[in-house]
């Protein structure tokens, strides 16, 4: 559009903003790579695929998987109650939801080991029942459940509120239960924002350090996480082998990222096509 | 199917939208509920189709009372302003919709959905997505999904309301054919009143949550029953002035008025439409009005005139027939005589007054 | 233009006062949903936050007073956090106004991209965002041996606890802006040019009273996750006890302290960042009401055109 370059600062503006992101984002993101290049694709998988880092692998993933399933179910949930149904203090609720945002991860981190623990306030309820969270695998599910919780109930909420009454009437004159309308019409509706809310929790899980570190035994094979590893090869100066699990990790992000910017735009285009 | 609705009435906040509403819906007829924005009448549309629950009063089909009925059990086929198609479904899978819920045999769902494609006219567009398809034709799809499951009636929301208006002329003649062919008691609603006019057998006018008439088309525009029908049906000049003996004396114009023949004196205001005017050079006839020629704009079906009369300092819309029109030669200016051919005279209601 | 709400409000407005017979639900579907979400947010969040305060207090407000400043590296783990984050959010916010700019009034090829590219720090681990910079600064980096001889301090140092928090936080402010400044549109901008103003002016005048409130609520977003970053600090900072701790960092050095004091010590820190947390969150429902005021305001402008 010609007319925009009526304003001006667009050399200023862009090329501040281009240096900064080199400086900040590119040149360190060239020096992994050029760190990981430096090793042979043998040197590169023995570094990368250890028994302790597919172990690592393992924990990261399945947890950050488990944990953004969860966050999807009760992210769907809490979605619903909000836009939906009206109780005493609905808006103080809708704002807590937030609060994993706001809440530093150590806190989180913190805060989680001591509620767990056989006499936290949760787990004295617990333990008599055989359930010890702490330290294991599911502490570390619990903690990213928490920091994620905040990403599907965003991202379904506006969308579900966008939704036209019309098209649940239309199915309610059409024969369709409750039930059927919800599952046929709202859910497939709600599909691209709750598959962008999982893949977002998921994203945001598998690079969490700062609240796993607290709850995890971070025992390797067992509880170790992939960001956890890195730091213990850092500390032991071995930069190559910290470097080829991070590229892991880095390349599993960057899925991430791709299949979500595909479903924004997947979504925005739906949206505005039946506009 | 009939549907008999019995002493609606229905409140939003302090509006109210129904004021004890009655009206009945003859088996196999086209009706159309005209009125303006806030008239009540997708209220009482949404009421019948079990959309919204009335706070008091009855609906009911035929003999059936299904006030209580929630909108999936009614068996109705309604559709929307805006269309309300499922936006990530194909053509077939909305139309078919209504069928799969009630889990029908997938033989006969393909069957019923081919036949209404064909009978709305969008056959071989069965795999598109609504987002590929244009107004005219989503509304056609609408149309289509709604009749799938062998409605009882046809409920319509202002159903050509959001398209441009040649897609609206045909949609209506088409709606027209296709309730001849079907005979579904059906309602519509729409504010505009060419349309109610050209599509509907019956036309019930709402104001302010209640029903100002109903009749077939040409009563109720031959013989309109309030001064809200008349002005809402078409541009009216307005005269304001008394009733006596028989008399109507609005300014210049007099004309007999036999509803009222007695000696008191009382209010009443005259509505002409601009084509049952008039226009001579000349004086004419027992009563005709002294008036300038203001503007003249012959472009159209027939030829719009506006003059002023000096005296009454009241301005007129005449519409002349092209004829007519040539036949004068009227340039603004011009010193012109207006009569009307036929006058309708309202008395506002009288508490105290009893005939 | 996708972000400017299109719905007539007046619309909206109605549709929702009316009873939709069709969209309620029964009332076990509703008050079984409503119970279940109050309890998932009651222990997955309410009593967290009760926690950490319980702990912090378990021993009255003075043990919690002398937690907090009778520790030398306590004060000074707050007075580095205090120093390092300002930075990082300015930095951040010059950034995200310049970006903003460029991205929202311009036309370019690469525009997509340059969005993407600005979204990368999210998708990044932050202890994968701290090794970055220790491959670049650190004493086998690639810039290591020259730093040493021009004996400059980055790593195990300030800045790169400023560098590893800027790189963190450095989406917010941008993300904030953009969608906003998208939906406000130039059309002000242009009629200030217009009307002889310069770029400087313009800017000032009509661009910044345009966007404050959600220029201020990308701010109190990036401040909330530059104060609370644990990763990437974690693994530039070289944890000096005293010296290179951040409050976080503080947590998790007294929180494997392994004693009764500094487990307390630790909850006492926590509780400031928790404090931290709520204020943020306050804020940010207040300026969420002004932001979408804003929105609304500037698409009803729109509508009218």
């Amino acid at each position: 559009m010609a007319s925009h370059r009526i304003l001006p600062g667009f050399r200023l503006s862009l090329s501040f903003a281009l240096t900064y992101l080199c400086l900040l984002v590119l040149i360190p993101l060239v020096a992994l790579f050029t760190k990981a290049s430096s090793l042979t694709p043998q040197q590169f998988i023995a570094a990368a695929w250890t028994e302790r880092s597919r172990a690592a692998y393992y924990v990261t993933f399945s947890s950050s998987a488990v944990a953004a399933m969860i966050d999807t179910v009760l992210g769907l949930m809490l979605a619903w109650v909000l836009v939906r149904y009206d109780f005493p203090f609905k808006r103080l609720f809708d704002s807590l939801v937030d609060l994993p945002f706001a809440l530093p991860t150590a806190v989180a981190g913190l805060v989680y080991s001591s509620l767990y623990v056989k006499k936290g306030w949760l787990g004295q309820f617990l333990f008599p029942w055989g359930i010890e969270l702490a330290y294991s695998q599911s502490a570390i599910i619990m903690v990213l459940t928490f920091i994620g919780l905040p990403f599907v109930v965003r991202t379904v909420q506006p969308v579900l509120e966008s939704l036209d009454a019309d098209v649940e009437e239309a199915a309610a004159c059409l024969g369709a239960s409750r039930w059927q309308t919800f599952t046929r019409v709202l859910l497939p509706a709600l599909f691209p924002a709750l598959t962008t809310g999982f893949a977002l929790t998921f994203a945001r899980a598998i690079g969490e350090y700062g609240s796993v570190v607290f709850v995890s035994s971070n025992k390797p094979k067992e509880t170790e996480i992939a960001p956890f590893l890195i730091i213990q090869k850092l500390e032991e100066f071995k930069y190559a082998e910290a470097t080829a699990v991070a590229i892991v990790l880095l390349i599993a992000s960057f899925a991430m990222l791709i299949v979500i910017n595909t479903l924004e735009r997947r979504t925005q285009a739906a949206n505005s096509a039946a506009n | 199917m009939s549907i008999i609705v019995k002493n609606l009435s229905k409140q939003f906040g302090n509006f109210k939208a129904l004021d004890n509403v009655s009206l009945e819906v003859p088996s196999g007829s086209l009706l159309a509920l005209l009125g303006p924005s806030g008239s009540g009448k997708t209220t009482l549309l949404r009421i019948i189709a079990g959309l919204e629950n009335a706070d008091s009063g009855q609906v009911q089909y035929e003999n059936e009372d299904v006030t209580q009925q929630s909108p999936k059990d009614r068996e109705v086929g309604f559709v929307f302003q805006h269309y309300a198609l499922f936006r990530h479904m194909t053509v077939f899978e909305n139309v078919a919709f209504g069928m799969r819920v009630r889990h029908r045999p997938k033989s006969e769902i393909n069957e019923r959905v081919h036949e209404l494609l064909h009978l709305v006219r969008l056959e071989g567009l069965h795999q598109r997505y609504p987002s590929q398809l244009s107004g005219g034709q989503r509304q056609r799809v609408a149309l289509a999904r709604a009749l799938a499951v062998k409605p009882r009636m046809l409920l319509l929301d202002e159903p050509f309301g959001a398209l441009d208006a040649k897609v609206r002329q045909e949609l209506r003649q088409w709606l027209r054919q296709l309730h001849d062919e079907i005979h579904l008691t059906t309602v519509f609603v729409t504010h505009d009143q060419e349309e109610a006019f050209e599509v509907a057998d019956r036309v019930v006018v709402m104001n302010k949550g209640h029903i100002e008439q109903s009749g077939t088309p040409q009563e109720v525009f031959d013989h309109p029953a309030t001064p809200f029908v008349m002005d809402f049906l078409g541009n009216v000049n307005v005269f304001h002035g008394r009733v006596e003996n028989g008399m109507a004396m609005m300014g210049a114009l007099n004309i007999a008025y036999p509803d009222y023949p007695h000696a008191e004196s009382r209010n009443a205001t005259a509505y002409v439409r601009p084509h049952e005017l008039d226009i001579e050079h000349a004086p004419f006839g027992t009563s005709s009005l002294e008036a300038r020629v203001m503007q003249v704009n012959p472009a159209g079906s027939v030829a719009k005139v506006r003059v002023f009369s000096e005296e009454f300092g009241l301005a007129l819309n005449v519409d002349l027939n092209l004829e007519r029109y040539a036949e004068l030669q009227l340039k603004p200016g011009d010193l012109v005589y207006v009569a009307a051919r036929r006058v309708r005279v309202f008395m506002p209601p009288a508490a105290d007054y009893a005939i | 233009m996708h972000s400017i709400p299109k719905h007539l409000p007046t619309a909206k407005v109605a549709a929702t006062s009316r009873s939709r017979s069709a969209q309620e639900d029964p009332w076990w579907v509703r008050w079984t949903l409503i119970s279940l979400s109050v309890l998932v947010l009651i222990v997955l969040v309410i009593l967290p936050v009760a926690n950490v305060f319980y702990h912090a207090f378990s021993n009255g407000f003075g043990a919690y007073w002398k937690n907090l400043t009778g520790d030398p590296a306590t004060l000074h783990a707050i007075q580095l956090t205090l120093f390092v984050v300002p930075i990082a959010v300015f930095a951040n916010v010059i950034f995200g106004v310049a970006a903003a700019w460029a991205i929202t009034r311009f036309r370019f090829p690469g525009r997509t991209i340059l969005t993407t590219i600005i979204d990368l720090p999210f998708a990044i681990s932050p202890v994968v965002a701290g090794l970055m910079f220790v491959l670049l600064f650190g004493a086998r980096g690639y810039f290591g041996p020259w730093l040493q001889q021009h004996d400059i301090k980055i790593l195990n140092a300030w800045p790169a606890i400023v560098l590893a928090t800027t790189f963190v936080t450095l989406p917010f402010v941008a993300r904030e802006l953009i969608p906003v400044m998208e939906a406000i549109g130039s059309e002000e901008e242009i009629a200030a040019i217009s009307l002889g103003a310069n770029g400087w002016q313009t800017f000032w005048r009509v661009t910044i009273p345009n966007i404050k409130w959600g220029l201020l609520y990308g701010v109190i977003l990036c401040n909330a996750r530059a104060m609370g970053e644990f990763g990437a600090v974690y693994v530039v900072c070289g944890r000096i006890i005293g010296k290179t701790e951040t409050m976080p960092i503080r947590v998790n050095t007294l929180f494997e302290g392994g004693t009764a004091a500094s487990y307390a010590s630790s909850f006492a820190v926590a509780s400031l960042l928790t404090m931290l947390a709520l204020v943020t969150l306050f804020i940010k429902i207040a300026l969420e009401h002004k932001t979408q005021a804003d929105l609304k305001e500037a698409a009803e402008i729109q509508q009218t055109e």
